[in-house]
């Protein structure tokens, strides 16, 4: 009924997007938003989890929370207090490749978020009061996740599906492996692995895009670490033989939590965007996708349930999470099985297909409508090489997908008796 | 920020804003009815009824909502709290008339279908099962329960559990029936739209909508508290939790704002996005004096805007290897300092600051401004939301000074412990 108004801004696209390489290896991309007064600066380096040894699990982790405590010329209270005095935010956290960056400030702030990000990724010092607190506060949550079912059928989850394998570990660690953690492992992991080379920068909002990417430079152009080797190594993927459980004890908790899945695929992968569609018709679409209409809405069982498909660098795990009581456990699962059979025996609507296909396309201007959510398309286009007019191609990218490719997907990846099952509560 | 604000015959209260910055429109209903609205017994049925109103129509059948405003593209919801019912669709703006027409057809013809409320009931038990696994949740209950003697604020909008094993489909109904009338519900319209034209638009689609009769009032105040109160909550787990909860003035309240700036100065800035975690609070007084200083893992405080006086809360996790007295005496001399010493005015600067740069960026998104509007117009008005900058500004360090020796007593408050029995993993 209204068409688009004449001042929207333009979608990220190859004209828009400003890309720049620094001598130094980092990669900055500007993308010029004026329609609120604010910024969004996100970004990953090489410094994930995957370096560790299993005996270090929580060792990265550990090493990007401590960025942030102390500098040469800063010290934790002041780093915060500058941020926070003005509204600013600004975090670091890791994950299994990268250590992610994100923050947001005033347009007028947008120095100061560069300065501090450029100093805690330079010139952390690791105060041993301050390694001390956070190993404090670490310990907590890890005492808590113990407790929480969510958290726990995921980690068991993943060592089921992942044994010996770094997406198998704990990104936060165990509470055995963090309380050994000495400062000296902590400075040579951040000597070994942060480094310029290979770090991407995104910035958002209304800056100019000339002028941001000369302040990035000044601030960030002069940083050399020779010493350093970011670990962009792909770990392999793993296979499934034979289906496997395990269940974690929790008492005095009313609900179950269970993940169940199956190996997935890495983003790059061309089965991609096939693999995409069969997910969200399984698990997505609406109100959690056929699961969702089976499992909570006919059956009444769970109040989420829903699949998810973490396709990223490497291939990361095909899961069904669902929250159910305990005593109808036993039905979940089979009526989860039930719509894996469903998917792989008949073939879907032609309807129903292009609900979903509609559903992605259709989606994309309210991903794209904050900053950031521009800055997170535009990271996805550079971490997996998929070219700054994939925006413009996506629509095709995903209208291309059959019938015949969901069925063929569901047969490859969704084995109904071939599965790992992980139940944390108090069953 | 032009706000155009019109009530048609039938009593329907209309915001509209355009706002031109990405193709998008978001579409709100605004149900002037929440948990605040209930009665021992019939706990949880607003929330009930919420759900219900997903379960279809004859125009929209069970699933279609979902499956269609999906197939456009959009993301929608139904969110209850104690002060209101709210439902909205965020689409593509050339997809907007769905979002209005779902809304105009539930308003008056969901259908309740005895069977539909069955399902229901299992999935609103779960989704309070999955809010008991959490201890702060059960603490939070526990706590409102025992700072609230009168007025229905004590009981969470999920509902008593008893409740819900009992509500019937004749209660749901009677719930609809009473308060799910035009002339207790505000629509808001913010987006890249014509505001003529979604004016008249809307008129076409709620206009026919016959008025009710006015929903009874709730005239249930709670009397001042007279002295401390204490609750302690044993349960599974190795972590203990402390509350401290404080009655709080009501949003309308003048001194409301200078309560804002006291919460941000003690438990950091409030966030305004509907879709994002709280901003960080590693500056405020309460991380210094409980996180740092290693006695806490985490402190947060959450002082929300409300129709009737609530509370304004302070949660801490206790650090592993510490105890929840001495959190609890840390957190005393805080309390004690600020009601004792004025704050500093680079104090009430910063936290100014902070309130216009959570302003910002909330206004990026239109499903957030939607929010907003709807929200300001159900516990004051909209003119609440749009001065509420100015308001803030005006704040001195004599009120906030005021306001600390009013609310921050230690006979106003509630103070709650989790007191986890330790491992009990088989």
């Amino acid at each position: 009924m209204m068409g688009p108004g004449p001042t929207n801004s333009p979608m990220p696209s190859p004209e828009t997007i400003l890309r720049a390489e620094l001598p130094n290896g980092i990669t900055v991309l500007v993308f010029e938003n004026h329609s609120s007064p604010s910024v969004v600066l996100s970004g990953y380096l090489w410094a994930g989890s995957v370096s560790e040894t299993p005996q270090q699990a929580g060792l990265a982790s550990f090493v990007a929370g401590m960025l942030m405590r102390g500098t040469e010329t800063r010290t934790f209270r002041q780093i915060h207090e500058a941020l926070e005095s003005v509204g600013a935010q600004l975090g670091f956290s890791c994950g299994v490749h990268t250590v992610s960056f994100g923050g947001k400030a005033l347009a007028e702030d947008v120095h100061l978020l560069l300065d501090i990000l450029a100093d805690s990724l330079q010139h952390p010092t690791f105060p041993p009061l301050e390694m001390q607190k956070l190993r404090g506060q670490i310990l907590t949550d890890l005492q808590r996740r113990a407790h929480d079912t969510t958290r726990m059928a995921d980690l068991t989850f993943d060592a089921l599906l992942y044994p010996d394998h770094p997406y198998g570990r704990s990104v936060e660690g165990y509470e055995e492996t963090v309380s050994q953690l000495r400062l000296e492992d902590l400075t040579s992991y951040y000597r070994a692995r942060y480094s310029p080379q290979g770090m991407v920068i995104a910035i958002v909002g209304a800056v100019s895009a000339d002028e941001v990417i000369d302040a990035v430079s000044s601030v960030l152009g002069d940083w050399r670490s020779p010493d350093a080797a970011p670990n962009r190594e792909i770990p392999p993927p793993v296979t499934l033989p034979e289906r496997r459980t395990a269940a974690v004890r929790i008492e005095g908790k009313s609900q179950s939590d269970l993940v169940l899945g199956w190996p997935g695929l890495a983003r790059n992968d061309p089965d991609y965007m096939k693999a995409r569609l069969t997910n969200t018709i399984f698990g997505v679409f609406g109100m959690m996708g056929r699961l969702g209409d089976r499992v909570r809405d006919e059956m009444g069982l769970a109040y989420y349930v829903y699949s998810t498909l973490q396709a990223g660098l490497g291939a990361g795990p095909w899961q069904v999470i669902a929250g159910v009581d305990p005593a109808h456990l036993d039905q979940a699962v089979d009526g989860i099985l039930a719509e894996v059979r469903r998917l792989r025996e008949e073939p879907v609507d032609e309807q129903e297909l292009d609900d979903s296909q509609s559903f992605l396309t259709g989606s994309l201007p309210i991903s794209l409508e904050t900053n950031e959510g521009m800055a997170r398309a535009i990271l996805d286009m550079e971490r997996y090489s998929l070219g700054f007019d994939y925006l413009q191609r996506y629509p095709d990218l995903v209208r291309a997908v059959t019938v015949q490719d969901v069925q063929e997907i569901a047969r490859r990846f969704l084995d109904p008796e071939v599965y790992a099952l992980a139940i944390a509560g108090p069953q | 920020m032009t706000i155009q604000r019109d009530v048609l015959d039938n009593g329907l209260t209309v915001l509209l804003k355009e706002s031109r910055h990405a193709p998008v429109i978001t579409f709100w209903v605004w149900y002037r009815v929440g948990s605040r609205n209930e009665v021992p017994g019939i706990t949880g049925i607003a929330h009930w009824t919420e759900h219900m109103l997903f379960k279809g129509s004859e125009a929209f059948p069970k699933g279609e909502i979902d499956r269609q405003i999906a197939r456009n593209g959009g993301m929608m919801n139904g969110l209850t709290w104690l002060d209101f019912t709210t439902f909205f669709e965020t689409l593509p703006a050339d997809r907007i008339d769905l979002g209005l027409r779902i809304e105009a057809d539930r308003m008056v013809n969901a259908l309740f279908d005895p069977e539909e409320v069955e399902r229901e009931r299992t999935v609103v038990i779960s989704e309070r099962q999955g809010a008991e696994n959490d201890p702060t949740f059960l603490l939070g209950e526990e706590v409102v329960a025992a700072a609230f003697r009168i007025h229905p604020y004590r009981h969470e909008t999920i509902g008593d559990l008893c409740d819900l094993q009992t509500i019937t489909r004749d209660d749901l109904w009677r719930h609809y029936q009473t308060y799910y009338g035009p002339n207790n519900a505000i629509v808001v319209a913010v987006g890249d739209f014509e505001a003529s034209r979604m004016r008249a638009r809307i008129e076409e689609l709620f206009g026919p909508i016959p008025a009710r009769a006015n929903p009874p009032a709730v005239n249930r105040p709670e009397p001042p508290q007279r002295g401390e109160r204490r609750v302690r909550l044993e349960g599974p787990g190795n972590t203990a939790y402390l509350e401290m909860a404080y009655h709080a003035p009501a949003a309308g309240d003048p001194d409301f704002f200078p309560m804002v700036i006291l919460s941000t100065i003690l438990t950091g800035a409030s966030g305004m996005n509907l879709f994002a975690p709280p901003p960080p609070n590693r500056s405020s007084r309460l991380y210094r004096a409980l996180v740092e200083t290693e006695l806490a893992a985490a402190v947060s405080g959450s002082l929300s805007p409300m129709l009737d006086p609530f509370l304004y809360s302070i949660s801490a996790t206790v650090r592993a290897g510490r105890g929840l007295e001495e959190v609890e005496a840390a957190l005393d001399r805080e309390m004690d300092r600020v009601v004792r010493e004025p704050i500093s005015a680079e104090e009430l600067h910063t936290a100014i600051k902070q309130a216009k740069a959570q302003f910002a960026y909330s206004s990026e998104s239109v499903t957030n401004q939607g929010f907003w509007l709807g929200f300001s117009s159900i516990i004051v008005s909209t003119d609440w939301f749009e001065t509420l900058l100015d308001r803030l500004e005006a704040v001195t360090v004599d009120d906030v000074h005021r306001v600390a020796n009013t609310y921050l007593l230690r006979r106003n408050r509630t103070v709650g412990h989790y007191v986890p029995q330790g491992p009990q993993e088989a």
